[in-house]
């Protein structure tokens, strides 16, 4: 999996390998949390430090330490032909890789203000945007109604479907990645990514959240998807 | 008819420190007050409006489902703690749960595994089986037992917003938590109804 994010610590960009390393052909997994662009502190007051730290260090960590025991466990009933033992560590894998792949995207999604977070998308994005959903506005009131609604955890995203060669809004339950389509953008509505701030505010928390979204980043994402066949 | 937010059954520092009174401050007053305001709001108007919450709940789905679900999981909730909880099960209840799995500890070990377990957000339950045995039972979200032949005897709520305050993401120390405020009474109430 290669997550490639721009990160603007100072004044110059910098185009870092997101990559969890993973040790092919040994039997220990070895997935490891990608570096953050930014410091804990740097999305405040839009995200708090103490959720950033808490939700790096401690919730995406677990989904990268989980992931790679069952990997492990996995690859062990792989050897022993033990096929229902590999289907009965599905759940775990889709679970924990999927929050790894997630947060992952997540917070190469996000930026501080002082380096384009919240700095409204231009080039074809911004067409595309504005020729599906009629403005920046309408699309993020769209978005926000359909994540705000998903019952208990989930992700909201902005994907791009490559056979309709259009952006869609699409809406996950738990950490179950976004697979039909080229995930994009992605908000974390798991309770979370907004508690120690919003509490039950779900929509609170999303509707301030755009602040701090990097959409250059998404823009990126979105001509790297316009480019596969 | 409207539906009300029930009374809590003690003040909101009575389990206290193990769930604290903030938590309960924000899941009784916020959470729980919100699923029973949208639920009157969804069923004004409607045929749901004279319906008991059981008949809601096993006759609907959606918002609907969703917000009745919940107002009865966390009246349940609720119930199944006390300040005068915690502790071994007592009575016919610990009498089942040795039958079934050989010993307290070893109910406890699975229960505390299936709740820590559960991925997202939901409800761990001891429930009692249409043919007489005890079972552990895990539901995601809204999901509640009363739509099956199940009976639930007690839940533990494993939605983030149950622990996050006392003790974020460490959702294991909040089953242990859970523990010394378990409401055994409750549980052999609904074991013998």
């Amino acid at each position: 999996m290669n997550f490639v994010g721009r990160i603007n610590k100072s004044s110059a960009g910098q185009l870092m390998n997101m990559v969890g390393k993973r040790s092919f052909g040994s039997v220990s997994n070895s997935y490891t949390l990608p570096p953050l662009p930014y410091d804990f502190g740097a999305l405040e007051p839009v995200i708090s430090g103490d959720i950033m730290k808490l939700h790096y260090e401690k919730h995406h960590q677990a989904y990268v330490n989980n992931l790679n025991i069952a990997l492990d466990k996995y690859a062990a009933c792989e050897a022993a032909k033990n096929i229902a033992g590999c289907i009965a560590l599905q759940p775990a894998i889709k679970f924990n890789g999927g929050g790894h792949v997630n947060h992952s995207i997540f917070w190469t999604n996000l930026a501080p203000k002082n380096a384009k977070g919240g700095v409204a998308p231009t080039g074809p994005l911004a067409d595309a945007i504005n020729q599906q959903y009629g403005s920046l506005e309408k699309f993020i009131e769209k978005f926000n109604t359909k994540t705000a609604a998903i019952q208990g955890s989930g992700w909201g995203w902005l994907g791009y479907c490559n056979e309709s060669k259009r952006l869609l809004i699409h809406t996950c339950a738990n950490q179950d990645p976004l697979t039909d389509f080229t995930p994009l953008l992605g908000i974390d509505v798991w309770e979370h990514a907004y508690y120690l701030q919003s509490k039950n505010a779900r929509p609170e928390y999303l509707k301030n959240i755009w602040q701090v979204v990097n959409w250059s980043n998404v823009a990126e994402r979105y001509d790297q998807a316009r480019k596969k066949l | 008819m409207s539906f009300v937010l029930p009374e809590l059954p003690y003040p909101k520092d009575g389990l206290a420190p193990h769930i604290s009174e903030e938590t309960l401050d924000f899941h009784y007053g916020a959470h729980h007050k919100t699923y029973v305001t949208n639920l009157n709001n969804l069923v004004k108007g409607t045929e749901n409006e004279h319906k008991t919450i059981e008949e809601i709940i096993k006759t609907t789905t959606g918002p609907v489902f969703n917000n009745a679900a919940q107002c009865w999981n966390h009246t349940f909730y609720w119930h199944s703690l006390s300040p005068n909880g915690g502790g071994d099960a007592d009575g016919a209840l610990r009498d089942a749960i040795i039958k079934n799995w050989g010993s307290f500890e070893s109910f406890k070990a699975e229960f505390s595994k299936a709740a820590t377990g559960q991925f997202g957000s939901g409800w761990a339950w001891l429930v009692l089986k249409k043919d007489g045995t005890l079972a552990i039972t895990t539901t995601s979200n809204a999901a509640t037992p009363i739509t099956t032949d199940d009976k639930p005897l007690l839940t533990c709520d494993v939605w983030e917003h149950a622990y996050y305050i006392d003790y974020r993401n460490a959702r294991a120390k909040y089953i242990d938590a859970f523990w010394e405020v378990v409401n055994w009474k409750f549980a052999n109430e609904n074991l013998a109804k």
